[in-house]
């Protein structure tokens, strides 16, 4: 556990060390926010539409009108920005030959594993964090309803994890950062839109290829709804993604 | 650690590794006892650092099997990895952090104590003396206080087992020296493994050497064993003023010399002899017997006529062993009316030996010619 953890705080500050930790954040606020303003604007126009036309009632849902399509758009530019962070996880560490330091100390594979992960799931929750700053203006001027929203973060905390577990794994297995970058994107790519084909196939593949898919288990995180079987996705999923580094570190081992 | 104490400290068995289908390492044994400093001696690509590789655990063998302080490395890797320091061939810093960060995190992953860390790693960095740099950022140190600081993370958590990659690859001279006296000082306290295709090194630093070459082992000995298997070349560098077939002649008709050969073609002037080897070995002292062993074999005196137009003239003159011609070599120059402008005894190196050894189809039985 000790080990573990000294290995994460090294992953974390080696973010912060570099511009690399400082541009993600910014530039995932930058999009957040940019999405959180298009969001709001459109929300507030409908919102006015309905009061206009007699709506009445309880007005608007928030919750549902506005975050749930943030939510859902933020899941997109977690796609986008991931690579950025775990391509380099392994990938420098075998360019520059402190693999060498990890491998020969008295700490094992899985704690070398686990300690890149949450590092690394420390700087994306770092990112997250910075988001909920535009959730805090959100109850200012309007009056939502919080558990949705803490879902919402979970699912992407939990999403992240898959994309995070996903790059680690490919990371392990180049010394090149801009081939695993490269890779992780195309990767994660894949398993967003992998859906797409199910949607003019029969309802069998259609069943499977959205249960494979990595963005369609959000939705309902996304709508506020905590689904035990879409966390229990996304769960296994970041095991396997851990497994298969495991392996890959291993493997890297016997052939030298 | 029971029979650690028996045995010695790293006993390696018998070890191969193949990459594929290219064997790296075929079949290599020795062991190193307690406070003992062993020299890996070999050629690039000989195998050196996938033995040590093997020793320090980052990767297994695939044959054979390898204990380092009575823990097998394979069966018990962690135990034997807290008991290891090991120096790669390139020093593994991280560039973002500063050399006191660094040591502090290579402490808490070797398992140092945390209310003894902060001492340990100023004592490792007055020892390397990298104390200097700790607040600098790796990423901008010279290689030779990277080197030192590799050194100071092999040393942060006092193991009992130093293995060295190559430590005095791209130093200068004066920093090979003081490493070079930083690992002796460590000797008995540690059991060191160190590797180098640098001669003279082993020969300062080390008690005992295995040479491999081609992934095997192809001698194993003290350095001074090892240049004793040379005893029978004693080599006289012998610089006169009168060139030519005579002075050749003169020399070779003194008893007790073999042969004489001309020195010549790259007539060693004292102080550009470094120059010459312009690689690392530069910062080694002028050394004669790279001239030597880089020498068409002996000319016997039918190469003299392209000697009289030199003067002066140098020559090596080649001995039988345990005769002194010194004297003679002298007196027959000083008697014939020319001047000895130089006289010194070129000594046999390590760097012999291993070209031998190394080129050699059976080292063990050639005889020295």
């Amino acid at each position: 556990m000790r080990n573990m953890l000294a290995i994460a705080d090294k992953e974390l500050r080696s973010y912060f060390a570099s511009p690399i930790g400082y541009i993600m954040i910014g530039l995932f606020s930058l999009l957040f926010g940019w999405f959180f303003y298009v969001y709001l604007m459109a929300f507030n126009q409908q919102s006015q539409q309905m009061m206009q036309f007699g709506g009445g009632g309880g007005g608007a849902n928030i919750n549902q009108m506005m975050i749930r399509g943030l939510f859902q758009n933020t899941a997109v530019i977690i796609l986008f920005v991931m690579p950025m962070i775990t391509m380099r996880t392994y990938s420098e560490e075998k360019r520059s030959g402190t693999i060498e330091l990890l491998l020969t100390s008295p700490v094992t594979d899985l704690q070398i594993i686990l300690g890149k992960f949450f590092g690394a799931l420390a700087l994306y929750a770092a990112m997250l964090l910075v988001t909920m700053i535009y959730m805090a203006m959100l109850f200012k001027i309007s009056n939502p309803e919080w558990r949705p929203i803490a879902a919402g973060y979970l699912g992407l905390l939990l999403m992240g994890g898959c994309f995070l577990s996903t790059g680690l794994f490919i990371s392990s297995l180049t010394k090149n950062q801009i081939v695993a970058g490269f890779l992780t994107f195309a990767t994660f790519l894949m398993l967003w839109i992998v859906n797409w084909i199910g949607e003019s196939s029969s309802p069998t593949t259609r069943a499977v290829v959205s249960y494979l898919s990595i963005t369609e288990h959000f939705d309902d995180f996304a709508r506020g709804i905590i689904d035990t079987k879409h966390a229990l996705y996304y769960l296994s999923f970041i095991t396997f993604g851990l497994f298969l580094t495991a392996k890959s570190v291993d493997s890297e081992r016997w052939r030298g | 650690m029971m029979d650690g104490t028996e045995q010695g400290v790293i006993e390696v068995q018998h070890i191969s590794k193949n990459y594929g289908r290219v064997t790296a390492v075929d079949d290599v044994s020795f062991r190193v006892e307690r406070g003992e400093i062993l020299g890996f001696l070999g050629p690039n690509g000989a195998g050196k650092t996938t033995t040590m590789r093997i020793l320090t655990g980052y990767m297994p063998p695939t044959e054979g099997r390898a204990v380092v302080a009575g823990f097998d490395v394979f069966d018990k890797p962690l135990e034997a990895k807290r008991r290891t320091g090991y120096l790669p061939e390139t020093p593994p810093l991280y560039p973002d952090m500063t050399v006191r960060e660094y040591l502090d995190f290579v402490g808490k992953i070797k398992g140092v104590p945390p209310r003894e860390r902060k001492a340990r790693v100023q004592t490792v960095m007055e020892r390397t003396r990298v104390a200097d740099m700790a607040d600098r950022h790796c990423s901008k140190l010279s290689k030779g206080y990277r080197q030192r600081v590799g050194l100071a993370q092999a040393l942060i958590h006092n193991p009992e087992v130093l293995i060295l990659d190559e430590p005095t690859a791209g130093l200068d001279p004066k920093q090979i020296i003081e490493t070079r006296d930083l690992i002796r000082g460590l000797a008995g306290d540690h059991t060191i493994v160190l590797s180098t295709h640098i001669l003279p090194e082993v020969a300062q630093t080390c008690q005992r050497v295995v040479i491999i070459n081609k992934g095997r082992v192809v001698a194993v000995d003290t350095p001074d064993n090892l240049t004793a298997r040379l005893k029978g070349a004693a080599t006289m560098y012998v610089q006169v003023d009168a060139g030519g077939a005579d002075a050749a002649a003169a020399l070779a008709a003194i008893p007790g010399v073999k042969r004489v050969a001309s020195a010549d073609g790259r007539a060693p002037q004292p102080g550009d002899a470094s120059f010459a080897s312009g690689n690392e070995r530069a910062s080694e002292p002028a050394d004669p017997d790279r001239q030597n062993a880089g020498q068409p074999a002996t000319l016997p005196s039918h190469a003299s006529s392209e000697m009289s137009r030199l003067s002066p003239a140098a020559f090596e003159v080649e001995s039988e062993p345990d005769v002194d011609v010194r004297r003679e070599l002298a007196r027959a120059v000083v008697n014939r009316g020319w001047g000895l402008l130089e006289l010194r005894p070129v000594r046999m190196s390590l760097e012999d030996v291993f070209l031998q050894v190394t080129t050699e189809e059976h080292p063990e039985e050639a005889p020295r010619a």
